[in-house]
Order: C-alpha cells, then structure tokens, then sequence
C-alpha cells in the first residue's frame, strides 16, 4: 500500500525511492554545472536491494557566503565587486581553499522521510571539523546550532557506510512537510513524486545547496 | 512477569577486563588491567570515571579522546554493552577483555564521543525515536521537564531501576502489542495504522563450513555487520500472534527470500496466509536478545515488552549461514 502522505508529510520507502529517481533525473537534466545526483543501492550480506538505497552528490561546492563571491568572480568577465572587503574572497575558486562536499540523501524506516548526511573536506582530502563547516553554513543554520548542539545537526553514522556523517535530524521534517504540500495545488499522486525537490528546496536552504528552479517546471 | 524480566534486565552485566594499550603506558611496571562490571543496558564510555582513575598514573601528557577496542575493532560507543558483547563474543567470554585507549580516537571510522553528555543525546534521541515508532510523534519525549529528563538519565546510569521507571511510565510508550494503550489523537485515521514496535537488528554473517557458532572467527571490521534499524510493523487486522521468527523474516526479507516480491510497501511482509518461508538462502544459526537465546515461536509482542532496553528498543543479534549462491 503507498503511503497517503500529504496529510503526514511523509512518505512509503517504494515513494521516496520513486521520488529519488525523478528527482536525480530533473537534476541532471536541468544541472549540467553541477555533477549528477547518483542512485547507489543498498547491498546488505551479498544482497544487492532493487529498491533500498540512497542518493549521492559528491564533490560539490555550498553556497557559501565565502564562495559565493568566488562564484561570481569566476562566472563574470566584467565585475567590478566593490562589496567584495574579505581578502579570502579574491582567491580564485580554483584554488588549493576550495571546500569540497559530498550529500548523501538516505530514507529513515523510524520517520518515513529522507535525512541529509553531508560531509565536508578541504583539497588535502581532509574532513572539516563542525567549527569548519560552521564558518560555511548559512548564518540562520549556524544559530539554530548555537541554541540546539545536541539535537539539530549532529554527527551519526551513516545508515548504510559505517562512518560518521554530518545530519540534520528528521523528527521534524513530516510536520513542515505537511505544510509545504498542503500548499500546493499537487493531486495526492503528483505530490508524493515531487516529495524530494520539495524537501529539498527547504533542506538545502540549511546547509547553502542550490537548487536550481528549472527542477520545479514540468519536465 | 514482566517485572521480573525488567529487573533481569536491569541488573545484568558483563564482567569487563580491560587493559589500557601499551602505547599509552609511560610507567614501569605497567598498570594492571581494571576488572569492573558493565551494565548491559549501559554503554562504556560511562565506564570512563573509574578508567580514568585506575589509568591517570600512566597515561601520557595530553588530552583525553576515549574509546575501546575489541581485538582491534574500534568499539561503538552508542551501542548498549551487552549487545556489544552477544554481537561480537560469539563465544561469551568471561571476563571480556577490552582494550581502552585515551589518546588518538580514530575520526575517520568512529563517531567522536565527548563524554557523558554525548552519549546522553544519544539515549535521548533514540528514546525520542522509538516515542516516534510507537506513537507517530515524540512530543511525550520533548515535553519532559529539564528535571525529568535529568532523573532519568541519572536513574540509567547508576542503574536504578525503580527511579527510571518511575518517570519512563509518564511516558506512555508501553506495553506494546493488544494491550497497547491507543497512541494520542494522530492526524492520520487510526484504524489503518500499524502498531509499531522499535527493533534494532544487528546482523553477521558466519560461514557454512563453520559447524559450531562459537567458532565463528572474530569480526575485525564493522562491515562484516549489517545494522538495521527498522520499526516491525503489523496491521491489526491481522490477527494470531506473530512469532519472533516471523518478526525477523518481515524484518530481513533480502536474507530469506529468493524471490522477494517486491512489495510496493517496502520490505515488510504483511501477508498472514502466506506459506511458511523455506529458507533457501540463508540459514539462521543464532538469535541472541539480552544474552538470551529465545525460541523462535515466542510471541514477538511479549518478547519486546520483556527484553527492551530502557530507551524502547528492542535490540536483536542475529548469526546467519548464507549459502553461497549457485550461478
């Protein structure tokens, strides 16, 4: 039975793995300046999953506000940024100080929703502290972690690596959706298959992932 | 009865002898191993006061990143101690000889722990997440008072019982099964939602040629391991009773099945009048819950309302054979 999830804001492991398909596949139809959104199915004691897994985008720059100046340095031949004060922003984005991010999105059993997992790395390969990552992440998620240490975004081990991973914690995630979906004018059907380009359209606000708003429009 | 087993519960505990690694003794002769008792329901970064204490003499200048180890094998440290130990002792070996390390945690492959209060959020989560499982919502878990969430987390760790249950029964989460208490008003409509029940599966593989379990050969990697953390879901309709073999086939279906069908809800299996699975895949050699090894026609229900851990989980050590499949 699928999950009647518009009036949950959750979803059946069959809907996001449905979801997770179409998502990837507007993603990388409409974002061809970011690497592609990759499916890895879950492989548990020689046993490949048809349909248990989760999604991987690996290597990828955040929008930062210390990249995001980079971004334009980079993409405009005639700026002139006078806003531009921070000495670091100048560095050309190429450079040995660009961090690198790999987001796994998995599905949780216990919340019926999907969780982020992201990990960050400096050019050496290696792993940024949470200090680290703070210093990128967009200013309201920083103090959401100032007053929340404990329950908002921690270090947990991967569903499916045994190693730890930056997450944001789920238990919220069903009410926020519910009210995300409600809002549109989706039937029941439509809506769960645009479950992840709407979660992730709020998700990625946190950690400064953009999503392009081609991913939005009918394909 | 069922006080009965919480008590069990309660006071089970693994005799421990751990041993500090020798590449943080600085003192001749070197310190003796420290024999201690850990709770089963506890978990062993709060074994650290008393490590502290025994080791501080020896141990070289720096701060201190602690963590265990098995015969090499970083240990979880959000994993209770007893599970640790039916999981990895194949052979229950008594005391169990751990190894601590105090300097130099491996980042890469362990979740840093800070301490006491890392392994609380830990607890709280998960006692937040099993809240979820069996009522749809973790509010109870969240409107604890200050005071309450700290009565019960000291209550655990010094192994109280009655104080512990005390504030766990405000809760509401229990008993699961018939007798469950119907769930606070959800927004969904209640008849068609399952009764939930918080499971964590931990999975080994051990060869076919092995005849005797206990020879299994030491796990050196957790992904040797499969963890599923998976609610066991079942429809009231129904009816019967489901056995804690029938739990752990809906539970693990790619490991007892040859032909899954690919059911549109996921990996649990719903369907009552199915026949009886032959397992032609995989071979279940061990089941291990708190050091026992029930029957495998026990009533699920009942086994999870006996054995369940202080924060609503059931957990649940599984050895199995896998045949090596014919190409």
């Amino acid at each position: 039975m699928r999950g009647v999830c518009t009036r949950s804001g959750s979803l059946s492991a069959a809907d996001f793995y449905a979801s997770a398909i179409y998502f990837s596949q507007r993603w990388n139809e409409t974002n061809s300046d970011f690497p592609n959104w990759v499916w890895i199915p879950c492989s548990r004691l020689g046993a490949i999953s048809e349909d248990e897994g989760y999604l991987v985008l690996e290597k990828i720059k955040l929008q930062t506000e210390r990249n995001d100046s980079n971004l334009e340095l980079n993409n405009c031949d005639s700026c002139a940024n006078d806003e531009l004060t921070d000495e670091a922003t100048l560095v050309d984005v190429h450079s040995h100080d660009a961090h690198l991010y790999d987001l796994h999105i998995a599905y949780s059993f216990t919340y019926k929703v999907p969780v982020l997992y992201f990990r960050g790395y400096k050019s050496d390969g290696c792993h940024l502290s949470l200090d680290e990552i703070k210093e990128e992440l967009p200013s309201h998620s920083v103090e959401i972690l100032q007053k929340s240490k404990w329950t908002f975004m921690t270090q947990e081990e991967h569903p499916y690596l045994n190693t730890p991973w930056y997450t944001l914690h789920p238990c919220g995630t069903g009410d926020w959706m519910k009210l995300l979906l409600s809002s549109t004018s989706y039937g029941d059907k439509a809506s769960l298959i645009q479950y992840l380009p709407a979660w992730l359209s709020v998700i990625g606000q946190t950690v400064g992932l953009r999503v392009p708003l081609e991913l939005y429009s009918p394909s | 009865m069922e006080e009965e087993a919480t008590k069990y519960i309660w006071e089970g505990a693994i005799p421990l002898q751990i041993k500090l690694h020798e590449s943080e003794i600085t003192s001749f002769p070197p310190p003796p191993p420290l024999m201690i008792l850990g709770l089963r329901i506890g978990y062993l970064p709060l074994l650290v006061p008393p490590l502290k204490a025994h080791f501080s003499s020896t141990l070289p200048p720096g701060t201190d990143n602690v963590w265990f180890d098995y015969k090499g094998l970083p240990l979880k440290w959000y994993i209770p101690t007893g599970v640790l130990f039916d999981l990895l002792c194949a052979e229950p070996e008594r005391p169990w000889n751990l190894t601590v390390h105090f300097r130099g945690s491996p980042g890469d492959v362990l979740t840093p722990c800070e301490g006491e209060e890392s392994v609380k959020w830990s607890y709280i989560n998960s006692l937040k997440e099993a809240a979820y499982v069996i009522n749809g919502n973790c509010k109870n878990v969240m409107n604890m008072s200050q005071a309450d969430q700290y009565d019960l987390w000291q209550s655990l760790l010094k192994g109280n019982m009655e104080g512990y249950l005390k504030i766990s029964s405000r809760l509401k989460l229990g008993p699961f099964g018939e007798d469950s208490l119907p769930s606070e008003a959800s927004e969904t409509v209640a008849s068609s939602r399952p009764s939930r029940i918080p499971v964590r599966l931990y999975v080994r593989s051990v060869g076919e040629e092995i005849v005797d379990i206990e020879d299994a050969p030491i796990i050196d990697s957790w992904d040797k391991i499969s963890y599923i953390n998976r609610p066991f879901e079942i429809y009231k309709e129904e009816g019967g009773y489901v056995s804690l073999k029938q739990a752990l086939k809906s539970l693990l279906p790619e490991t007892f099945n040859t032909n899954s069908s690919q059911e549109e809800s996921g990996t649990n299996v719903k369907d009552p009048n199915a026949p009886d699975f032959e397992d032609d895949n995989a071979k279940l050699r061990l089941v291990r819950v708190q050091g026992i090894e029930p029957d495998m026609d026990i009533p699920f229900f009942w086994l999870a309302n006996c054995l369940r851990n202080p924060e609503f989980y059931l957990h649940i050590c599984v050895f199995i054979s896998k045949q090596p499949k014919l190409r």
